[in-house]
């Protein structure tokens, strides 16, 4: 019980293995459920990261891009950080610009 | 209406055989009638858990090549009046039956058990295929590791392509003391991650080598184990009782049981 004890207040210098599994799981299946090659996912991630650049500049430190599974359904998740707006110059509110 | 249930896992090794036995066992002794069909051709263990080995005279593939009628090759358990297994074919391998000779022996099987519990082998390749054949429910057994867990979702993917209706989820092999640690997978975390229904948890129990070491499935210890305890729980559930899943702390040894383990062992 004592050695039970210790363990726990030990292991969780050491993290938790048991989140780590759920984690690794969740970020394996959904790539597995996806059937996506890592090909097609970086050339999906550049062509949005090149949308986004137009309008914001990106912190290229903090971005994410992944697969998610979270209840059965799979989902993208990209956290893109922003370090600045951009002024607006070119995109969607310049065209709706012109036609105004 | 009988039920056709195939028991799966995708990965080996994580107790499928085991649990076929000892579930078709539970159910047996709730009184209805059971037959658990080995389909692990080239490999087969059901024979040996359910300690039925020495009776085996003919197989599902005599059966198949119409060597020997169905009833000639079903091996009734003493022990469980209602049981009953069709062995498999030890000589040949997995590609010597066909999933449409499968359909037809157990739809055979269901006209005359009420339930049809097929013991799948590991992997997703044609013993697969020949084990779902004529199944219309499944069971998927993986333990809290992320390798079985991983097999067990591209399983449950297959599953839902070939329109199997029902797919529930059993954990074994849980260990209690490791989870609140910090240190295994919760079911909890296992059924999140699958997202499909449990019907049972079973944790790891040293008695199941002892049982199979003697051929006896442990449901039918006199002094049943924690595990024991939860397969004839998940033998009522399949049979529409509500029946509450234990706390998690209940599923582990308590700190007295371990002394007394302790001590026996120091004394033999």
């Amino acid at each position: 019980m004592l050695l039970d004890f210790l363990v726990q207040l030990f292991s969780r210098h050491s993290g938790n293995s048991r989140e780590q599994a759920k984690q690794r799981l969740k970020l394996i299946l959904a790539h597995d459920r996806a059937n996506l090659s890592p090909a097609a996912l970086e050339s999906m991630r550049l062509e949005i990261l090149g949308v986004v650049s137009r309008y914001v500049e990106l912190d290229s430190e903090g971005m994410q891009f992944h697969l998610a599974t979270e209840g059965g359904a799979t989902a993208l998740i990209a956290n893109l950080p922003i370090r600045r707006v951009k002024p607006l110059e070119t995109g969607l509110s310049h065209s709706e610009d012109e036609k105004a | 209406m009988s039920r056709v249930i195939v028991m799966t896992s995708g990965k080996g090794g994580v107790g499928k055989t085991t649990v076929t036995a000892n579930l078709g066992t539970a159910l047996a002794r709730l009184g209805r009638s059971v037959v658990v069909v080995d389909a692990d051709f080239g490999l087969r263990n059901l024979d040996l858990l359910l300690g039925l080995e020495n009776r085996v005279v003919y197989t599902a593939l005599e059966v198949i090549a119409g060597e020997c009628r169905l009833e000639q090759a079903l091996v009734k358990d003493k022990r469980t009046p209602n049981l009953s297994l069709l062995p498999a074919a030890q000589t040949r391998n997995k590609t010597a039956v066909h999933p449409d000779q499968m359909r037809q022996l157990i739809e055979k099987l269901a006209s005359s058990h009420d339930y049809v519990l097929i013991d799948c082998p590991a992997g997703i390749e044609q013993g697969f295929r020949n084990a779902i054949a004529g199944a219309n429910e499944a069971i998927i057994i993986t333990t809290p590791e992320v390798a079985a867990v991983r097999d067990a979702d591209r399983v449950v993917g297959l599953l839902e392509a070939a329109q199997i209706s029902s797919t529930q989820l059993i954990v074994n092999r849980l260990r209690p003391d490791m989870v609140a640690a910090g240190q295994m997978m919760s079911v909890e975390d296992v059924v999140e991650v699958l997202a499909i229904p449990l019907v049972g948890i079973i944790p790891e129990d040293r008695e199941v080598i002892v049982s199979t070491n003697k051929g006896e499935p442990i449901v039918l210890s006199a002094n049943p184990t924690l595990a024991a305890q939860a397969i004839q729980r998940i033998a009522r559930r399949l049979e529409g009782e509500v029946v509450e899943f234990p706390k998690l702390a209940s599923l582990g040894e308590s700190f007295w049981e371990r002394a007394k383990r302790f001590l026996n062992q120091k004394v033999l």
